[in-house]
């Protein structure tokens, strides 16, 4: 079964006059529990794929189908209930909320986006936080832990909702070597663990040892698929 | 619903500079209106009791279109008697007057034998007049309150003559028909003048001006009332208006006309311009909230755009993220207010006890007493956070509909 089926998708902007394509004529079949991964250029058009594969944004042509919706028929109400209901994400810049600690961070969407009692809520965090190795951590503000933990965090926050796919843009790129591959490890490890498949992208070529399958994109055409077998 | 509020009372704290400064604001635009309001009405209540108390009462009945010609103190212009008890009928059954007197005023001469001058006089039933004017007797400057055959004298009056308490005077008046009669008076008090109609009229026996104007029935050109409640003021007007209105004379014309102290005095104006002050500090309050907090809000709205954006992306509903922003705009209300109504009522109380003075006119010591009613109070923080709300929608709903791809690619 596909979780994300893509069937010759166009992105163009528009900047005034000028169009710019950003992904041209794209056709790709993601199916559950893999690890994902974009590869590209600056410019090559992995944002602009992500933010269609996270139901953020909709293609100018073709059909893109999200666990089986098709996207371009929802609105923007529906597509943020959506995003709540099966997806997860990750930012370069982690973009956790600054007065909210470590554990209030990963509780957020459980709240504000889902309804879950407390009692369950407090399981899943706390399950969650020991995951990623933030437990000793979780009253901590955000601005009181390194670039790895804030990470670390929302790997965790991405997964409280349990949510089909968790879409990361470039995760790693503003973490040093070290730290990255620790991120990257952790959600290999999570997504083989509970069954979600992560969706991530970047730059970075090394990454390919560590997922099960990688795109290449350029100038907006996708360009290689590799499929490593374990 | 919890965790919003948590959020947005939280995200105070984030600019704790900024939103301690807004508070600040906030709060001083409470204090500004709350101590204006409340040492102005102190100021405005003072003097409306002074003037009612002092002379008017605060509702006064006369003869169709005697105040108009006030002036000329008509003395063809009076109630006579059987109107006069048709009236007293009426005025004993309304519950809310507290009592009521007859008045007679004249206008005439007074002589002390060596020099005269021109003086207008009211001629009072003092028990009565007390009950009506309470403050009439504490404008003695010196000497006693009035008895049949004797003159309290308008100060100015008492300066040009150099008299003294108990000088004999003589009082030259003209009756309606135009005979001239005298009456010699023993002068037992000066009055300080005040303003007002009748704040500078000499004060003589009601008996005493019917034997000089020779009227052989009771006749009255002026009754004063004064209520029980100062508050019941428009309702007794109304009840009165229609009750006596409605009587009529042979021509179907009315016989009464009734005036609130407000359309008597001067100082009415005044009253009316302070109410208006008020009107206008909490017209510059509602600005001083409305840019403040929505200044602030635009600027969090504008630095939080990533964020707002990832939770946006995370599937927060617009409804929640435009909550957030409302309830942070709110708390900002509503601390300004706290702290605001802390900050005045700390002030009143030190005015209060500091026993400030003003003069206005020739009251030279007004003591400040100013007084903040629950109401006023509510009243005004229920502006400012109507006011907040108001100031925070704008910001709110344009957080609320960032797209979150845009607001992502913010830096
Ligand atoms: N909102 C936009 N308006 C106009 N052009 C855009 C917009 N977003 C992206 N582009 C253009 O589309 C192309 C693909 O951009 P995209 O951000 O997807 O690349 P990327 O692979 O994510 O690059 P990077 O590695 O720098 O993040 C680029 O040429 C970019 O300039
Ligand atoms: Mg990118």
């Amino acid at each position: 079964m596909s979780l994300i089926s893509c069937n010759d998708i166009t992105k163009i902007y528009k900047v005034g006059e000028v169009e710019i394509k950003a992904l041209k004529n794209i056709s790709l079949e993601i199916s559950k529990s893999k690890f994902v991964a974009f590869i590209g250029p600056s410019g090559s058009g992995k944002t602009t794929m992500l933010n269609l594969f996270g139901v953020l944004d909709k293609p100018t042509s073709g059909t893109l189908k999200v666990i089986d919706t098709d996207i371009s028929k929802l609105n923007y109400v529906e597509r943020a209930k959506f995003r709540g209901e099966h997806l997860g994400f990750i930012f370069q810049n982690f973009n956790l909320i600054p007065v909210l600690t470590v554990y209030e961070n990963v509780e957020y969407p459980l709240i504000m986006v889902k309804s879950i009692p407390t009692k369950a809520r407090k399981e899943k965090v706390l399950s969650l936080l020991d995951a990623v190795g933030m437990l000793d951590q979780k009253d901590k503000l955000i601005n009181q832990i390194s670039g790895g933990q804030k990470q670390r965090v929302a790997i965790a926050r991405a997964l409280t909702t349990d949510p089909k796919i968790v879409l990361a843009d470039e995760p790693t790129a503003n973490l040093d070597h070290e730290s990255a591959y620790k991120v990257m490890r952790l959600m290999k490890k999570l997504s083989s663990e509970i069954g979600t498949t992560f969706i991530f992208s970047t730059h970075d070529p090394k990454i390919v040892n560590e997922v099960d399958i990688t795109y290449t994109i350029e100038d907006g055409a996708l360009i290689k698929r590799e499929e490593r077998s374990n | 619903m919890f965790n919003i509020i948590k959020i947005s009372f939280r995200n105070l704290y984030r600019q704790k500079r900024r939103s301690f400064l807004t508070i600040g604001i906030v709060a001083f635009g409470v204090l500004a209106v709350l101590l204006f309001t409340a040492t102005a009405g102190s100021f405005k209540n003072f003097m409306i009791s002074e003037i009612t108390d002092s002379m008017l009462g605060h509702i006064q009945i006369h003869g169709k279109g005697y105040v108009s010609s006030l002036d000329n103190l008509p003395l063809d212009n009076t109630i006579k008697a059987t109107q006069i008890n048709k009236m007293a009928q009426i005025l004993d059954e309304i519950p809310e007057i507290e009592s009521y007197t007859y008045r007679i005023l004249l206008g005439g001469m007074v002589s002390n034998y060596l020099e005269s001058t021109s003086a207008k006089i009211s001629a009072i039933i003092p028990a009565k007049e007390k009950k009506v004017a309470p403050l009439l007797e504490a404008r003695l400057q010196e000497g006693n309150f009035l008895r049949k055959g004797e003159i309290l004298l308008p100060e100015i009056i008492a300066k040009g003559f150099k008299s003294k308490i108990g000088d004999d005077i003589v009082l030259i008046a003209t009756n309606v028909d135009g005979s001239v009669n005298g009456l010699p008076l023993k002068i037992s008090g000066i009055m300080e003048s005040v303003v007002g109609p009748t704040g500078k009229y000499g004060y003589i026996h009601f008996d005493d001006a019917k034997s000089i104007l020779r009227m052989d029935e009771m006749e009255v050109s002026e009754v004063a009332i004064r209520l029980k409640n100062f508050n019941d003021l428009e309702k007794v007007y109304s009840i009165l208006n229609e009750k006596l209105g409605s009587i009529k004379n042979k021509n179907d014309k009315p016989i009464f006309e009734i005036h609130t102290w407000e359309k008597l005095s001067p100082f009415y104006s005044i009253a009316n311009m302070i109410d208006m002050m008020s009107l206008f500090i909490k017209i510059i309050l509602i600005g001083i909230v409305l840019v403040s907090i929505m200044n602030v809000m635009i600027m969090a709205v504008y630095e939080r755009t990533k964020e707002i954006g990832s939770i946006s992306a995370m599937g927060t509903l617009p409804s929640k993220i435009r909550l957030m922003f409302l309830f942070e705009g709110l708390f900002l209300g509503i601390y300004g207010s706290i702290i605001g109504i802390i900050i005045s009522l700390i002030a009143i109380f030190i005015v209060n006890i500091s026993h400030i003075t003003v003069s206005f006119g020739r009251n030279s010591n007004i003591l400040l007493q100013p007084k903040v009613s629950l109401a006023q109070i509510g009243l005004t923080a229920l502006i400012v956070i109507f006011v907040a709300i108001i100031a925070v929608l704008e910001p709110a709903f344009k957080a609320s509909k960032l797209e979150p791809i845009e607001a992502l690619r913010q830096n």
